[in-house]
């Protein structure tokens, strides 16, 4: 170990994070490598360890002969400042090694604000922020994850931005890397034939024009890119590798347990959901597959927990014949199975009831609004009926806690939707009155809400945030209507969502914002720890860009996107159109029921099907 | 009923940055992956029944860790450390299993080493210095308790103790009584801080090597 790193560790929190060493870590020799990459993680390890995408990709990238890929998080504050006061550059936690060694840096970035520690864990490994200003080829720096779909805002900081997901179109790219470094080629070059390669955006290559009033008027390409860049799947889950041979971390991580990813896709179609659009079509994994992966990766692991993931478990088809064969195994050895994501319904509290045999604390579940008219406008096939069936069912079984997740601030919202949430807690509140097991226990039902976030590729992609004002007025309004004394409210405040909305609608000008930010301390914004309201606003004035351009302004149904160079399947038609139906306040079927010829399908070009 | 047993095992490298949590946690996964079936606590909350009989400090290695526990099942004992160490993170390594024979009261001393690393001091004078110090008849250091600050004479728990001037750094090498008084060798250098800050090293790490009875015998 690094002699200066070793008289860090005692002065920082859980230094067990800055080690490696983990069980399962991949080490590979040196000599046997031609190219390194650093998987860098722009938050912390605990959030990084529990990312299921990062996971996956370790394991494929590291599954390439000669290709070692290691794993970066971001150092917490005190770690960051002894670092720099030692001298110690961003290392990988396998080898030890400065990440500016490294032929390849990979950013996994699925929330925007985490853009500023992307800045800050370049800075610390002493490589250039801009790409303009790395003219060689190696280290690439590029990105991938989520929030890609709008790459335009960290669009002069990457070389280029992996659209989709990844097992794949990585490799092909460092396949690529490689013959491109054996060969002696420029990063133009090699920058050029990257474009080809079908989910990769090279930044560089696509000028936007503006119109006068700050729109964009036109985006011209270069350097022969395709106009636009259409995101990458795996057609077929079964056929693609999953890790079930994890890292296990040896101090606590916040999700530490085995995953089971059950399916990509939803077929829900929730109007406010970017989710439920960028990751169609719908492919779902086979049961025979996910309770092998499983039990390997329980025995390999030593885990006591399981989660069965994906963005709506109880749409899994087969998920009770999943439940009962995970059971068969993990029943036994008092292994726990866990089940986020289930819809409010008979069926999945059915399922709750069969695998939480032992401790009942609270349940969660998410109506987002408030009112029946709103939750079509918004495309949220949950009834008020289903919602209080399901509460009946975990009063009546012993459990006696209720958390209520809702968004203020939804396209078409009026005061009486706001205060339609004072009432449906009061109803649930009704509810364990009438049924509960254990009334001597009390009961604790939570409402919280958080403002509202209009994200691309989803139908409210043209829609204006409520100000922060406005969205204030409607905390107090519902405040004051919510008497009851078992029922919490908790409300976010809005200046994280403000600043969320600017980042993910933003275009190219938002870079210098961001820079700005970190430039003055921003890093881990995602932290209440470190997100400063007063940072951003200040960058906003001194880079001359106005954050409600972006935030609070409706686009015009013509408008030309920053986003609009990427393709992620469903046509800008559909989302319209569910736009209009929003307004009129009317259901979109789920894609079971009823195909709706979102776009997405022409994503399976080797002749796979959506299986919504 | 399967009897109690114990095992020695190094914490070194890596692994010195684990908490007493941390290790407990992987200890236990480690069993698992092993398939050695811990025997759990009854009740609501079952634990696995494992217990470690001097619980080290973030920071410091061992090469004489023991730890105690029951399987449900009667195993080859002698596969034991080879077959649980391939399955622990880097750094921490299984070296023998046994049947319980001594409870844990009786381990009486510790046998430590500490590389003590002065930036721009002269090694042979820290050294001479050292031994000097450390030879008083009372050191009296403030530490915090539980119920505030409080006064500790460390010498009555210092058996021996020898400072060596080697080529980067200073070898330390002490037999500090491990219960009754507990001595944690980072007061060592605590009362260095507080009463003779010119011997205070830049850096120490310390090492704790062997266990013993109060008779001076090895403790297993």
């Amino acid at each position: 170990m690094d002699a200066r790193l070793e008289r860090i560790l005692p002065r920082v929190l859980k230094p067990a994070r800055y080690v490696g060493g983990e069980y399962q870590q991949i080490i590979k020799d040196k000599a046997d490598v031609d190219l390194r990459m650093a998987f860098c993680f722009p938050d912390v390890y605990e959030i990084g360890m529990s990312n299921i995408g990062m996971r996956i990709l370790y394991d494929v990238i590291n599954r390439m002969p000669g290709v070692w890929c290691e794993r970066v998080f971001a150092p917490w504050g005190d770690m960051d400042a002894e670092m720099r006061k030692a001298g110690i550059p961003l290392y990988a936690l396998e080898s030890g090694d400065p990440v500016s060694e490294f032929d390849v840096l990979g950013f996994s970035v699925g929330y925007e604000m985490a853009y500023p520690a992307v800045l800050n864990m370049l800075d610390l490994a002493g490589i250039p922020l801009r790409s303009a200003d790395r003219p060689d080829l190696t280290p690439l720096v590029f990105a991938g994850g989520t929030s890609c779909c709008n790459p335009e805002p960290m669009a002069p900081f990457f070389d280029l931005m992996v659209v989709g997901e990844g097992e794949e179109v990585d490799c092909e790219l460092l396949e690529l890397f490689r013959h491109a470094q054996k060969s002696g080629w420029s990063k133009t070059q090699f920058l050029e034939a990257a474009a080809q390669i079908q989910g990769i955006y090279v930044p560089a290559f696509y000028e936007p024009e503006y119109n006068d009033d700050g729109t964009i008027k036109t985006v011209h390409t270069t350097h022969n890119a395709p106009a636009r860049v259409t995101k990458r799947i795996i057609e077929d889950l079964d056929a693609c590798p999953f890790p079930t041979h994890p890292i296990v971390p040896s101090t606590e991580i916040v999700h530490d347990r085995v995953n089971v990813e059950l399916f990509r896709g939803c077929i829900r179609g929730c109007r406010f959901c970017q989710a439920g659009y960028v990751y169609r079509p719908v492919r779902p994994r086979k049961t025979e597959t996910l309770i092998k992966q499983g039990i390997e990766a329980l025995k390999s692991t030593g885990y006591q927990e399981a989660t069965l993931l994906s963005l709506s478990s109880s749409d899994y088809r087969p998920l009770s014949d999943l439940c009962d064969g995970m059971l068969e195994y993990c029943e036994p050895r008092s292994i726990s199975l866990s089940l986020p994501s289930l819809r409010a319904d008979n069926f999945s509290m059915d399922i709750m009831s069969r695998l939480q045999k032992v401790r009942k604390g609270g349940l969660t579940f998410a109506p987002e609004a408030g009112t029946q008219r709103l939750r079509d406008a918004i495309n949220k096939n949950v009834t008020e009926e289903d919602l209080l069936n399901s509460c009946r069912v975990a009063f009546e079984g012993g459990w006696n806690g209720v958390k209520l997740y809702f968004m203020l601030g939804l396209p078409t919202e009026t005061d009486e939707d706001v205060l339609g949430i004072a009432e449906l807690a009061n109803r649930v509140l009704h509810c364990w009155r009438q049924y509960a097991k254990f009334k001597n226990r009390g009961v604790r039902i939570t409402v919280s809400t958080s403002c509202f976030v209009p994200k691309p590729h989803s139908p409210f992609q043209w829609e204006a945030q409520v100000t922060m004002a406005e969205y204030q007025r409607k905390v107090n309004l519902l405040r004051e209507n919510i008497r009851a004394r078992n029922v919490t409210y908790n409300w976010h405040d809005p200046d994280t969502s403000f600043v969320e909305a600017v980042l993910s609608r933003g275009d190219r000008r938002i870079a210098d914002v961001i820079e700005h930010v970190w430039r003055h301390g921003g890093n881990l914004e995602a932290w209440g720890d470190y997100f400063s309201f007063e940072r951003w606003m200040n960058a906003f004035k001194d880079c001359g860009v106005d954050p409600y351009f972006y935030a609070c302004r409706e686009r015009g149904a013509e408008e030309i996107m920053p986003w609009e160079v990427i393709d992620m399947g469903v046509t800008r038609r559909h989302l319209r159109h569910e736009r209009d139906q929003a307004y009129k306040a009317v259901l979109s079927p789920d894609c079971r029921k009823q195909c709706t010829a979102c776009g997405a399908l022409k994503l399976m070009t080797k002749g796979g099907c959506c299986d919504a | 009923m399967p009897e109690k047993l114990r095992m020695r095992f190094s914490k070194t490298g890596r692994a010195i940055w684990l908490s007493h949590l941390d290790l407990m946690r992987t200890m236990q996964r480690a069993f698992l992956r092993a398939e050695y079936p811990l025997k759990y606590s009854e009740g609501f909350n079952p634990h696995a029944q494992i217990s470690i009989l001097l619980p080290l400090s973030v920071g410091v290695s061992s090469v004489c860790e023991l730890m105690d526990f029951q399987l449900r099942e009667d195993v080859d004992l002698t596969q034991l450390p080879e077959r649980l160490t391939s399955v622990m993170p880097e750094g921490i390594v299984i070296h023998e299993a046994y049947p319980m024979e001594n409870k844990s009261k009786f381990l009486k001393w510790l046998r430590v080493t500490a590389r003590l690393e002065y930036d721009d001091r002269n090694l042979e004078e820290m050294a001479a210095g050292l031994n000097a110090f450390y030879a008083q008849d009372s050191i009296v250091i403030t530490r915090k308790t539980k119920r505030g600050e409080g006064q500790t004479d460390i010498v009555p728990a210092i058996q021996t103790l020898n400072a060596t001037a080697g080529e980067r750094h200073v070898e330390l090498e002490a037999m500090i009584s491990a219960q009754e008084p507990t001595l944690n060798p980072d007061h060592l250098i605590a009362a260095l801080r507080q009463l003779k800050p010119e011997l205070a090293p830049d850096f120490a790490a310390f090492t704790r090597q062997e266990v013993y009875f109060e008779n001076g015998e090895v403790f297993r």
